[in-house]
């Protein structure tokens, strides 16, 4: 297993390389000049030559490509352009406020998805199923950043329940421990702050759930329905095992394989949701600041916040598979071990 | 009825004649797909949305108002006037009639939808062809870059290449073709390797085809419904990734009506003028979930387990 776990982390090392050559592709070779943009279109030609100058845009590709990688290397990953702020320092202040909206979002996706499944798959082609099959079906159909905006206009608008943007009340902010506020509050057993956190947190994580809840209901629900009809199944009825004990623990612990990959790549494409749910709630996030830098032509930033993602989407990819090996101890990965 | 052999040969070639040629995917789908209620109901409304697409761009072309009003005229003394008789969805903030504005721009998601689809279609089947072809380095290293495209969130790269292509229709149309390649040179490259070993294959091959003729006459007639599953499916999405990009205001430019840009733009007036939120959301909520339903029943009749008898 362990072999196995190594082997994938050093294939993660191409990918990475190949994705910057991607991004370094699209933003530097055929990306118009950001001179004009970052310095504004009145800058004369002296002053947008020392800038790229200075910011090494006037070395040939290639040179610039190895200079950046050299970086990255060492953990330096530029300035932005404009806040001329470490890269790595620009994402990690964004950072934690994705990942709590994205855990949040997975979290909710996950319980509503599971237990919608196993009630369509249990409860198969009655009401419960037409209806949760419904859902889900919505789910894949709606655009995040619209459901967004019907949150906003119904709870925000016309209930007047829970806030329409922004991540806390700025005066109840809790002190920076983790960056995440729900736990950084409860650290400092400030309950006013985490609820604050909490209302903000609400609308926009439910939007960008909606979409994976859709697609791990139906996931659950047709793998539980594969599962169901197995013959040890049967035999546990037959054993007089009650049905609610058959379903928890025969069923669904085996029909969960499936149901854990899509979670697990689901968190990975909620990164990508984020980018619009952060534009529609104003959260402050790494998404919404990430489409800013793409079109003021940031390079520097663009490239980290893509090599982060993408590190994360395959390290995600790994530990799924990893989680499969646990869950089902047939799977072995490494002939060695078998 | 099981056919017997001879040992005189003509007699065999003559059995072999009865043998009933086998029915193509496509057309077996197509009977399955009949009996699926939700799939017909997605292609009846497919049906719609085309119509209102093409009757909106012909009278376009010939120069006649078909639409209540004329999509892209401002009336500033005409605007946020709130649904009744006259605006079926109300007017938005430049005084713009939103029926009409929103039947207008089917013409563009459709059309947006389509053509992205083609695009990645084309390239995403001949990587996915020759990757599972050729096999060896050559697999490697198609195969490689697409994963290394799966790994950048579709929307960021789209993005992306709005950013260095600069914006617009035709712009918006390659972003969205370019970021599903990878999806389908996976498909197709899957069901090539699944099928390249099968007898009729070697046949082809020791009868002394050319590969190119070998891919299109005899593997990719086998895989072709697993690509129009994923091209419908595939439409859906791409019309999901015009309303993101519209709504981003990277998309279709102004004065066109594109039901994305219509909600960025209306974004502003979320709280004083909610209505002009609801209908281009709708629109592009019932034309996704069109092809989802079609795409699916489609899936569902490819499955020979859920197949019909």
């Amino acid at each position: 297993m362990l072999r196995y776990i190594i082997k994938r982390l050093l294939m993660l090392i191409p990918v990475l390389l190949g994705v910057s050559i991607i991004v370094f592709l699209i933003m530097r070779v055929f990306s118009p000049d950001p001179a004009p943009i970052v310095l504004g279109q009145h800058a004369t030609q002296q002053a947008a030559d020392a800038w790229r100058q200075v910011n090494g845009l006037n070395d040939p590709i290639y040179l610039q490509y190895y200079h950046y990688l050299k970086g990255a290397l060492t953990g330096d990953l530029g300035t932005s352009y404009y806040t001329k702020l470490p890269v790595v320092k620009e994402i990690m202040s964004r950072f934690p406020a994705t990942i709590e909206l994205a855990f949040v979002a997975i979290i909710l996706a996950s319980f509503f998805g599971i237990v919608i499944g196993v009630i369509s798959a249990v409860k198969k082609n009655s009401i419960f199923d037409n209806a949760g099959m419904f859902i889900a079906l919505i789910g894949v159909s709606m655009p995040i950043f619209w459901l967004g905006i019907l949150l906003i206009i119904l709870f925000s608008g016309a209930l007047h329940w829970l806030p329409s943007n922004g991540r806390i009340n700025p005066l109840l902010a809790p002190a920076h421990i983790t960056g995440f506020f729900l736990i950084d509050s409860l650290i400092a057993g400030n309950m006013d702050s985490f609820f604050d956190a909490l209302k903000h947190i609400i609308l926009p994580a439910s939007a960008l759930a909606m979409y994976s809840m859709a697609i791990i209901t139906r996931m659950t629900r047709s793998s539980m329905l594969d599962t169901l009809q197995q013959d040890f199944i049967r035999t546990a009825r037959a054993k007089g095992v009650p049905e609610g004990k058959v379903i928890r623990k025969h069923a669904l612990r085996n029909g969960l394989i499936p149901i854990v990959t899509v979670i697990g790549l689901q968190l990975g494409s909620l990164l990508g949701g984020a980018v619009l749910t952060e534009t529609v709630f104003s959260w402050p996030g790494i998404g919404a600041y990430t489409v800013e830098c793409i079109l003021k032509s940031d390079f520097p930033v663009v490239q980290g916040v893509v090599l982060l993602v993408a590190t994360i989407y395959v390290l995600m990819n790994l530990i799924v598979d990893v989680i499969y090996a646990f869950l089902d101890p047939r799977i072995k990965y490494s002939k060695k071990e078998v | 009825m099981e056919p017997t052999y001879s040992s005189n040969p003509d007699e065999n070639l003559q059995a072999a004649e009865y043998v009933e040629k086998p029915e193509s995917q496509l057309k077996v789908m197509w009977e399955t797909l009949r009996l699926n209620k939700a799939a017909v109901a997605g292609l009846f409304i497919i049906g719609i949305l085309a119509l209102i697409a093409l009757t909106v761009w012909l009278s376009e072309l010939m120069g006649k108002q078909i639409l209540p009003y004329d999509p892209n005229y401002a009336d500033m003394t005409k605007s946020f006037i709130k649904p009744n008789a006259q605006h079926w969805f109300g007017t938005d903030q430049l005084g713009r009639d939103m029926f009409s504005r929103i039947l207008d721009g089917t013409k563009i998601s459709l059309f947006v939808g389509v053509t992205a689809v083609a695009i990645s279609l084309t390239i995403g089947v001949i990587f996915g062809a020759i990757a599972a072809y050729r096999g060896g380095k050559t697999d490697t290293v198609i195969m490689r870059l697409m994963d290394m495209m799966l790994a950048i969130p579709s929307i960021l790269l789209a993005i992306a290449f709005m950013a260095a292509l600069g914006k617009g229709l035709d712009k918006a149309i390659i972003a969205i073709g370019l970021v599903s390649i990878p999806e389908y040179a996976r498909i197709v490259r899957g069901s090539i390797l699944s099928v390249k070993e099968n007898d009729y294959v070697h046949a082809a091959k020791i009868m002394g085809n050319k590969t190119r003729r070998i891919i299109y006459k005899h593997i990719l007639p086998n895989v072709i419904s697993v690509i129009v599953v994923r091209a419908t499916l595939g439409i859906s999405s791409a019309v999901l990734d015009t309303a993101a990009l519209g709504f981003l205001g990277l998309g279709v430019q102004p004065p066109f009506a594109e039901w994305g840009d219509m909600l960025g733009r209306a974004r502003g007036f979320i709280f004083s003028a909610p209505y002009t939120l609801i209908f281009p959301g709708i629109a592009i909520t019932i034309t996704v979930l069109a092809f989802n339903l079609l795409g699916d029943g489609l899936r569902d009749a490819l499955d020979p387990k859920s197949r019909i008898k």
